[in-house]
């Protein structure tokens, strides 16, 4: 089975609660880091890491003195990666999905492809090999966080239970790191931009017909506004956490959510099982 | 006209609620929301949406199933795995894959495949209490959010000719991607808002190298610093070595919740300990680029 824990909103646990839901289990468990920009799993998970290796897109390699400069590549670029003024086109690899398109229209066969780097996968086990940890980590200055979720999800198989820590928001990194899910978590906190950002998140999840269910942060330190959305919703709350002031002091150290609030652990051991009795379908 | 930008690296760190105190405090501002994925800042200022413009950017393949004759050859050459074959046998593309290349619009040989433009979602210029605002709102799984970002950024700046205003505000995403990065790129001050934890500072280093490789001076808050003092000192050290300057420390404030609730920035509110740090800051903020 795989979970994607996600959210509309930043800041509202996560991180936390996809740690907590990889350290309850107890089988072997595979916990994948698809927050490319800003992956934070590891600080929790301390994995030691086998292997590292590069996320690498290809982008169009101009062969000067095949090209005749008719500009049709930069005509075809939907996303201005390639600029021509009756020369050979300047590349930008930064703007570059690597579609192959140019290639495609290029009339005298002027293209071909090199591989740039724009990240990187480190592979690691934890807790004695029982978690394996994926982490993807976009290069700072790379602006396609897609690519490398993409390649994290290589690492996935169906066959263990896997827990994926998506990117917050609702645009494409998130939908990519969502598709292939069983189920989703979403993650909120009980205050007016957590409720506001739930409602997006749902939306998204809603579109892609994903079953899934609300785990509230900090349930009792805001308002009740994100309970009465649920309620009104018809939308399963699978776990409320109480806002602790050493679970913030815990978890700035490092810590987990069980360091805090070891009551938590066995609803958290209770999930994966709650969910395949089809709680919140 | 200056241009200051509040960015997080990573969510959650009061990004939003401190960019509502600065458009508070400041005088002559236009704001802007460039958090066009989740935003938050409405919330606080309540804009009273004057002009409603579509986002259109992209395009987006539609196959006519009437015409495909189910050659697969689309699939073939679509890298983003974005064309399945329907129980009728026909192809079929799935908008959340597709990013628009027109790759299967150029190999299709019985040209059955449309390109539309898409509407990827809308942008708004609006009133506020405390000046005027231009924000958006992208659709849901949408490509192109930096392309509305920079749109959100050039109408902003623009107005804020018109207006004769000297400064624009504008909250940024949290991350270091492409929105981020169409955030950023020429503004005059980036104000990073972080929080004393181990995560809050590894994504503010990651930040600060985006600050040094586009060259824009940057000013870190360490909000919620009592969480962990020691931790808030290495930020601190951290700002320094990363070639930014500490703007001062926020302490956890409950204050901002009931604010937010409320729908009121904490600057309105006056209750707390934390508006003082806030009011100082923004002076420190405003010599700064001033």
């Amino acid at each position: 089975m795989r979970i994607a824990v996600a959210s509309g909103k930043g800041g509202t646990g996560k991180t936390t609660v996809a740690v907590a839901l990889t350290l309850a289990s107890q089988e072997p468990v595979v916990y994948a880091d698809c927050d490319v920009e800003e992956p934070n799993g590891s600080i929790f998970l301390r994995p030691e890491v086998d292997r590292v290796e590069k996320v690498l897109v290809e982008v169009p390699k101009i062969d000067e003195s095949k090209c005749n400069a008719c500009g049709d590549c930069a005509r075809f670029c939907q996303f201005n990666a390639l600029v021509s003024f009756n020369t050979p086109p300047l590349v930008f690899p930064d703007l570059c999905h690597s579609c192959g398109g140019c290639e495609l229209v290029c009339p005298t066969g002027a293209i071909s492809w090199r591989k740039v780097p724009i990240g990187e996968i480190s592979l690691g086990t934890s807790d004695g090999g029982r978690i394996s940890v994926i982490q993807g980590k976009l290069d700072v200055g790379g602006s396609l966080a897609p690519p490398v979720i993409r390649q994290v999800k290589t690492y996935l198989t169906d066959d263990v239970f896997t827990v994926v820590d998506s990117p917050p928001g609702t645009s494409c990194p998130v939908i990519e790191s969502l598709g292939e899910a069983d189920y989703v978590l979403l993650v909120t906190e009980a205050t007016p931009f957590g409720l506001h950002d739930l409602k997006l998140a749902v939306e998204t999840v809603r579109e892609l017909g994903t079953p899934f269910s609300v785990v509230i942060n900090r349930f009792d330190e805001g308002d009740s506004g994100v309970e009465d959305y649920c309620a009104s919703e018809k939308i399963h709350i699978m776990v409320k956490i109480p806002h602790r002031r050493e679970m913030a002091e815990a978890y700035s150290r490092g810590g987990n959510l069980f360091d805090a609030i070891p009551e938590l652990l066995d609803i958290f051991r209770s999930i994966p099982e709650r969910i395949e009795k089809g709680v919140g379908v | 006209m200056k241009e200051i930008v509040i960015i997080s690296g990573k969510g959650g760190t009061g990004k939003t609620s401190i960019t509502g105190c600065f458009a508070a405090l400041a005088e002559n501002a236009v704001l802007a929301d460039c958090d066009v994925d989740a935003a938050d800042l409405h919330m606080l200022l309540a804009p009273q949406v004057i002009e409603t413009t579509d986002f259109i950017s992209g395009h987006q393949a539609v196959i006519r199933e009437d015409d495909c004759t189910a050659c697969g050859v689309c699939m073939e050459k679509c890298k983003f795995n974005a064309i399945k074959l329907t129980e009728e046998g026909k192809c079929r593309v799935e908008p959340y894959s597709c990013e628009g290349c027109k790759v299967c619009v150029q190999v299709c040989p019985v040209n059955a495949i449309d390109f539309p433009e898409s509407l990827c979602g809308e942008w708004y210029f609006s009133h506020t209490r405390f000046g005027p605002m231009v924000h958006a709102k992208l659709g849901i799984g949408q490509e192109n959010s930096g392309k509305l970002v920079s749109t959100v950024r050039r109408e902003a700046a623009a107005r804020a000719k018109e207006l004769d205003k000297d400064l624009v505000i504008v909250d940024g995403p949290p991350g270091i991607g492409c929105p981020v990065i169409a955030s950023i790129t020429g503004a005059s001050l980036l104000v990073v808002v972080t929080e004393p934890t181990i995560s809050g500072k590894h994504d503010m280093k990651r930040v600060l190298e985006l600050a040094k490789h586009f060259s824009i001076p940057a000013l870190v808050i360490v909000n919620k610093w009592d969480i962990n003092p020691e931790m808030t000192r290495e930020i601190e050290k951290d700002t320094v070595a990363g070639g930014a300057h500490p703007a001062g420390r926020i302490p956890y404030d409950r204050s901002f919740t009931v604010a937010q609730i409320n729908g009121r920035t904490l600057v309105e509110e006056k209750t707390g300990p934390a508006v003082e740090n806030i009011t100082t800051i923004w002076e420190k903020v405003w010599q700064t680029i001033k």
